[in-house]
């Protein structure tokens, strides 16, 4: 696979771009292989890559029933950030990040990582000593973070209205190697590479029946054909109760629309990312200038990647308080996902019933920031059948024993 | 040139002349011009420039569709950025600058991104800017953010206001062109309560400009009858300047009325809302028509065939002097016919197909048009201003010749606007003879019976021609009257004459055999600078899904959303991948249909409306009183009572003091109060709460705790028993909405046979505590009542008159003192505020706040939801084992707490901590253990969760959660500071309760 440079740019600009080769094939489906990864989002992708990096496992089908990186990787508001309470979660977390930092240089595209900073808006006392305990467990995980007052707050985001007279700014947990990445980029960047690595990624596959033998899994069945597998992972997310199903397992999960907006692109206003959970709403500005907008997820399960219109009132309006500005701004475009919700709001990296089925999902509303540390833990049960310490509380069993993750605690919500 | 004709515009008054100013300069306009007509009609053609090479632009469309004239509107607090001039009205006054270049739209020095193109194909940014790894963030993003974006930032708080509205109605007509008009009257007449939205100024769309005959009238009459007979029916509501702006589930629609944009400051809500819910909706939306990619087909001067038509008919004004006609259809002729009769050139009808015949190809031609059939336009001379094409053979391979024009106008064939029939789930079918996608009537959007919900009509439906539409808008409405429960009206459709049309040619590309470098010169998306090139490099490059060319081009992904290039761009994908258009497929359509503000979502919900503020009974006593406010979930309640000079813990500590030592009163009125009555009450609140509650005596208070399905905590509070199958349950501030519906949850879906009803009567009482040792004399001074310990002993409540209100006196204690809480009629909560103060004053009563409540239970132990539980909590943890009634087979929470990790020793307990040097603990603190975990993350062996300076013991004194806490008691454990030298605080394992622990004071 020829690298991606500024030299090659050049190089290919002189015959109009016409020798550019595929970031990745269209193969038909092979008989076998040792492990197949069911979902080419970014967590299934991922998943291959660190198969292959990190393990040498390259005999490897990455299925995908529509195209790759079309779900909620590729509908996500990009925001990374890794300031978790629990120390599980803030282990994978910090992981995801730290690995997000290097993703453009490992996988050969750049998906503009961009450690703009985030900060976690507190509006009430109970938030501020929420974020206050979040900040003492972050050091001793080994996550900068930091609290700060509503002065620096202002100073970071001088178009925010800290005096607002509903819920005044009293500060806020604040990331600075937090930030944002390119949401297609990272879907396509780890596409192209297991690609080189000689991974097929089969598009337009669905999968409609998992073979088992013996309590051990054989083959899937699916749009183009039986496939055999060594293992299989499935790593699926909205849908991973239809594939468990498959399997002939339940999994803990409900699914729900999760609702984004973008407004009309603007000059640069705001560089870092502001999450404000007591009103609910989040925002950053894009590389094209437009603000990516995050709001709450609809009260009723379903799968229409669409949502009411009830959320994005109620996300605007605590925006349009947070942010008076974007008042005359307007809405360029709502879109809906959907997201895997776990009881205790935390995924599930876990062995299953089945002999070498493995299940990645329950990410919630907070997937695309967990993409590297997900493939990179996932790899690792799938290639040694064990979790490793990334992975080890997030077992499926934990909601047997009641060892929840619960991340709710230090703020409403969790994105 | 661009300029104004004499005499012409059927929607401008020439009596009425408007000022505005674009970039500065003075200009002029006519009441009825859009900010678009106005410019071109002053001469002005370049209006903006292109997002990533800033070129300079021009207008191509007429309408919402404009993906060039994007302008800055108005100044301070009524500045807005990205307004499209097509849609702008023109008022006078109006201020307009233009966008996206530096240091001027003339001379724009980001124009050198235009001269180094071919080097910035479609995502080139994925290939390059990765070295040095710093790089991105501060060199190379910086750079793409401040050349990308396009309109200014606002600076100022928006000076308007917005305004929501609810409408039901049986019919939604959205569009009100003829189709819509005539969709409108069937359903009307069919006996339906209809609503018609049309998104411009002027009834009738395209019809007026466009010509022909409407039941033997000229359309524009026959408009002006139809607007007319339906204004007088008392069951049609119409609304001009309304956009459907988005299709939801159950007939749910968005109408964004623009009301004031155009007289800023006349004290109307700039824009209204409308929230409409409808049985049927018709969608009428029209069509838009496609540009031609030809090499340099952005050039300003170069514009959409029916947009040139527009001008010069509504608002008489010419886009050029010599105009050239490029078309594969017969439609752009009907330009050609409306610019002779305006008395401008016409030198060439450019047209791709073989053979011109037809009625409009005779028309032409009788006109003294010269008509170039089997050619295309494979060059545009100008930079800023068309000054000629060049001319040759459809497949390029003729020598081309140069004509010589001041515009170009160009047509692709139609696309009907699918996009609120497509938001909710309606399906689209290709037809291949028109290159159109259309709406597919039997795949609609389904609403809850199962049943579509809407249908298309005229143009939005493929029926193109001026019979088939109004056929097509007539029966729409017939069938939208009958499924909202009217009837199929019998009334004549509207009729027009047949017109004959020759089938249009399907070109993509023109030349045909165009190499790279003419391809790198088509553009597909003007704003977003997605050329022809583009689309074939993510082909190329196995962007294969429509949905990837998207993004890895942002072919459609511009604020137009792809109105203008989202057909063209996947016709040349579908090419490039040797396939059919339809296997291809379109990209989802999402709502709004055209961008709507942020203000206008957001309504009247602003500032102190934001949230609905609850304020109880006493609030104007706190507020005059010093309150320092906090805000508790939508209520207000006072943190601590300032004096003049005093800081906010000063004050906390003053009543702290004070309420130990004398009294104090606290406004305890947003406590939850939830009634709990009937037969199965008791049987209900034993399964609520750990405890038994059936068994309490009537007149007598327990306090309880109840905990989630999965064990937890999740509030507490006094149940008091009112009576034989009543009880009052107080439950935390925050928490009374959410335990009435959790009550309310169990009650409706699990034990919806059990004879229970609930009550939330928390803003039916007002509430005040008054703690302290001298609390007894303050509530014998207001008199009326026994309040002895013989005659109302601890944790017992009597109903009587206090101070001559009806009153219900609880005894109950937070602060460990000698307590009682008095509950009178909110309606008299002030007056009890005050005749308590006054009762108080002689024996030193002060108000006290939150804050100082909070220290006092802390200083006694006593747990507080949301500070010692934090949802992962369970009553075990809290040593509150005492708590868990033996006797019962169940309770909400039972079994999840008997699961492995929840009777697991190794659990957090609470216990108390005291600081060896008496400072206080940082809240949120965590205390650490040896070594680290398989994470590399330091081990932590629990957390701190209250933590305050006492001021009676006058010492830092805090509860935590430690690791098999309670036995070790005496032991000192080290929490970690943040700062940053690994500093720790040592604190000693004690009892939770560091005053009155034999609780002497409260039982008085």
């Amino acid at each position: 696979m020829k690298r991606y440079s500024a030299f090659a740019i050049a190089r290919e600009a002189l015959r109009y771009h016409t020798g550019w080769e595929r970031a990745w094939g269209n193969p038909e489906p092979k008989k076998r292989y040792d492990v197949v990864i069911v979902g080419a989002g970014g967590h299934g992708l991922a998943t291959a890559f660190y198969l292959g990096k990190n393990f040498g496992i390259t005999n490897v089908a990455v299925i995908e029933k529509g195209w790759l990186g079309g779900g909620n990787t590729g509908r996500n508001t990009t925001i990374i950030r890794s300031n978790y309470l629990q120390d599980p979660s803030a282990a994978i977390y910090e992981k995801s990040r730290s690995l997000y930092e290097t993703m453009s240089q490992d996988v050969n595209m750049n998906v503009m990582f961009s450690p703009r900073g985030v900060i976690m808006l507190a509006q009430t006392h109970h938030e501020v000593r929420g974020y206050e305990r979040t900040a003492h467990a972050n050091a001793l995980q080994g996550v900068d973070t930091t609290f700060i007052g509503p002065e620096k707050v202002k100073e970071l985001v001088p178009i925010i209205n800290i005096d607002g007279p509903r819920y005044p700014v009293l500060g806020g947990l604040w990331q600075p190697r937090g930030g944002t990445a390119r949401h297609d980029a990272v879907a396509w960047g780890y596409a192209r590479a297991c690609a080189g690595m000689g991974m097929d990624i089969i598009q337009n596959c669905a999968v409609q029946g998992v073979e088992t033998e013996g309590g051990q899994v054989k083959a899937v069945n699916t749009t183009k054909g039986r496939i055999e597998c060594g293992k299989l992972a499935l790593v699926v997310a909205g849908h991973s109760s239809d594939l468990a199903e498959m399997a002939g397992f339940r999994l803990p999960i409900e699914s729900v629309a999760l609702q984004a907006l973008v407004s009309e692109p603007i000059k640069p206003c705001m560089d870092v990312v502001v999450m404000a959970n007591t009103v609910h709403g989040y925002m950053s500005q894009s590389d094209k200038g437009e603000m990516v907008i995050g709001g709450g997820t609809d009260g009723f399960n379903n799968y229409t990647q669409r949502g009411s219109f009830h959320h994005i009132e109620e996300t605007v309006r605590a925006l349009v308080e947070t942010f008076p500005m974007i008042s005359r701004l307007k809405m360029l475009r709502q879109w809906g996902g959907i997201v895997d919700m776990t009881g205790d709001r935390s995924p599930i990296i876990s062995k299953t019933p089945v002999g070498n089925i493995f299940v990645n999902c329950g990410w919630g509303t907070g997937g695309f920031k967990a993409i590297p540390g997900s493939g990179w833990a996932m790899a690792e049960l799938v290639a040694k059948g064990e979790p490793g310490p990334l992975a080890a509380e997030f077992g499926v069993d934990r909601f047997r024993e009641g060892r929840f993750i619960d991340e709710s605690v230090a703020a409403g919500v969790a994105h | 040139m661009s300029h104004r004709l004499d005499g012409k515009g059927r929607l401008i008054d020439r009596s009425k002349k408007l000022r505005f100013t674009f970039n500065g300069k003075a200009m002029t306009g006519y009441a009825g011009d859009t900010l678009a007509s106005a410019l071109l009609g002053s001469g002005q053609s370049v209006m903006g420039r292109s997002f990533k090479y800033h070129r300079p632009r021009g207008v191509v469309a007429s309408g919402v569709e404009e993906p060039n004239a994007l302008m800055n509107l108005g100044e301070g607090g009524r500045f807005e950025p990205n307004q499209r001039a097509t849609t702008t009205p023109l008022f006078d006054g109006l201020t307009a600058t233009s966008q996206n270049h530096w240091p001027s739209l003339e001379f724009d020095i980001g124009a050198v991104n235009d001269l180094a193109a071919r080097f910035l194909p479609a995502g080139f940014y994925y290939k390059t800017f990765m070295f040095p790894r710093f790089a991105w963030k501060h060199l190379f993003e910086p750079f793409i953010r401040q050349s990308a974006g396009l309109g200014q930032v606002p600076k100022e708080p928006d000076a308007d206001r917005y305004e929501h509205v609810y409408h039901h109605t049986d019919v939604l007509v959205i569009g009100g062109g003829v189709a819509g008009l005539a969709a409108a009257r069937a359903a009307a007449a069919g006996g339906a309560k209809v609503m018609v939205l049309e998104q411009t100024a002027h009834w009738g769309g395209r019809a007026p400009v466009d010509g022909g005959q409407i039941d033997g009238l000229d359309p524009e009459t026959w408009v002006n009858n139809a607007v007319q007979e339906l204004e007088t029916a008392e069951n049609v509501t119409l609304r001009l300047g309304t956009m459907g702006a988005g299709v939801y589930d159950h007939g749910y629609v968005l109408g964004y009325e623009r009301v004031a944009d155009a007289t800023p400051g006349d004290d109307r809500p700039r824009h209204r809302l409308w929230r409409i819910r409808a049985k049927q909706i018709v969608t009428a939306t029209g069509a838009i028509e496609r540009p031609l990619s030809f090499p340099g087909n952005d050039v300003p001067g170069v514009m959409l065939a029916s947009a040139v038509r527009d001008y010069v008919v509504n608002w008489g004004v010419a886009p050029g002097r010599r105009t050239v006609i490029v078309t594969n259809n017969d439609d752009a002729y009907l330009t050609a016919l409306a610019l002779k009769e305006a008395k401008l050139e016409v030198p060439a009808i450019i047209d791709v197909r073989a053979t011109l015949v037809g009625p409009l190809a005779d028309r032409a031609r009788k006109a003294g048009i010269k008509l170039m059939h089997g050619k295309a336009v494979v060059g545009v001379k100008g930079k800023k201003q068309v000054t000629g094409v060049m001319v040759a053979d459809l497949d390029g391979k003729s020598t081309p010749d140069a004509i010589e024009c001041d515009a170009v106008a160009m047509s692709g064939g139609w696309s009907p606007v699918v996009h609120l029939w497509s938001h909710c789930g309606g399906k689209l079918n290709w037809d291949d003879a028109e290159a159109m996608f259309k709406p597919d009537p039997a795949r609609p959007p389904l609403g809850a019976d199962g049943q579509g919900f809407v249908l298309t009509a005229g143009n939005a439906s493929g029926a193109m021609g001026l019979a088939e539409a109004l056929a097509d808008g007539h029966e729409a409405g017939r069938q939208a009257a009958k499924a909202a429960g009217g009837t199929l009206t019998r009334k004549a459709a509207p009729k027009a004459p047949e017109t004959e049309r020759q089938p249009l040619k399907q070109v993509w590309i023109m030349p045909t055999s165009a190499g790279p470098d003419k391809r790198m010169k088509m553009w597909l998306d003007y704003q977003n600078d997605v050329k022809v090139s583009d689309v074939q490099l993510a082909a190329r490059e196995g962007y294969a899904s429509v949905e990837h060319t998207k993004r890895y081009t942002t072919l459609g992904m511009a604020t137009d959303q792809g109105k203008l290039s989202n057909i063209n761009g996947l016709a040349v994908l579908s090419d490039a991948l040797g396939q059919a258009i339809p296997q291809t497929g379109t990209t989802t359509f999402r709502p709004p249909y055209t961008p709507i503000s942020m203000g206008a979502i957001a309504g009247e919900a602003r500032g102190e409306l934001f949230q609905p503020i609850r304020r109880t009974p006493m609030h104007s006593a706190h507020d005059a009183a010093g309150a320092v406010w906090e805000p508790v979930g939508h209520w207000r309640r006072p943190f601590c009572f300032a004096r003049t000079g005093e800081t906010d813990m000063e004050a906390v500590n003053r009543e702290i003091v004070n309420t130990r030592d004398n009294v104090g009163m606290l406004d305890a009125s947003t406590l939850g109060k939830i009634l709990v009555t009937g037969p199965d009450a008791g049987k209900f609140l034993d399964m609520l709460y750990t405890n038994v509650m059936s068994s309490l005596p009537v007149g007598k208070c327990r306090y309880g705790l109840m905990c989630t399905e999965n064990g937890f905590v999740t509030d507490d509070g006094v149940v008091a028993r009112i009576g034989e199958q009543t009880w009052l349950c107080h439950t935390t501030t925050g928490g009374a909405d959410r335990i009435h519906g959790h009550m309310e949850d169990w009650l409706q879906c699990e034990w919806w046979d059990w004879k229970v009803y609930t009550a939330n009567l928390t803003e039916q009482y007002a509430q005040v505590a008054v703690a302290g040792p001298k609390a007894r004399k303050v509530l014998e001074a207001l008199g009326g009542m026994d309040v002895s310990k013989e005659a109302m002993p601890f944790m017992t409540w009597a109903d009587g008159t206090l101070a001559g209100i009806p009153a219900r006196v609880y005894r109950i204690s937070f602060t460990g003192e000698l307590s009682y809480e008095i509950a009178v009629p909110a309606n008299r909560g002030a007056e009890l505020w005050a005749k308590v103060a006054e009762a108080g004053a002689a024996h030193g009563i002060q108000p006290y706040g939150t804050e100082a409540m909070h220290i006092m239970r802390a200083e006694k132990g006593f747990v507080m939801i949301g500070d010692e539980t934090d949802g992962t909590v369970i009553p075990q943890d809290l040593n509150m084992g005492w708590i868990i009634s033996k006797k019962k087979t169940d309770y909400l929470g039972k079994r999840a707490q008997e699961r492995s990790h929840m009777a697991s020793p190794d659990r957090w307990r609470l216990v108390g901590l005291e600081t060896l040097d008496g400072s206080v603990i940082p809240d949120g603190a965590y205390a650490v253990g040896e070594g680290f975990n398989a994470n590399g993350q330091r081990n932590m062996i629990g957390r701190v969760t209250s933590t305050y300076y006492s001021p009676t013991i006058r010492k830092g004194i805090a509860m935590g959660l430690i690791q098999h806490g309670p036995d070790r008691m005496g032991e000192v454990v080290d929490f970690a500071t943040l700062d940053g030298t690994g500093t720790v605080i040592k604190a000693k394992i004690v009892e939770t309760c560091f005053y009155d622990k034999e609780g002497a004071k409260a039982d008085v």
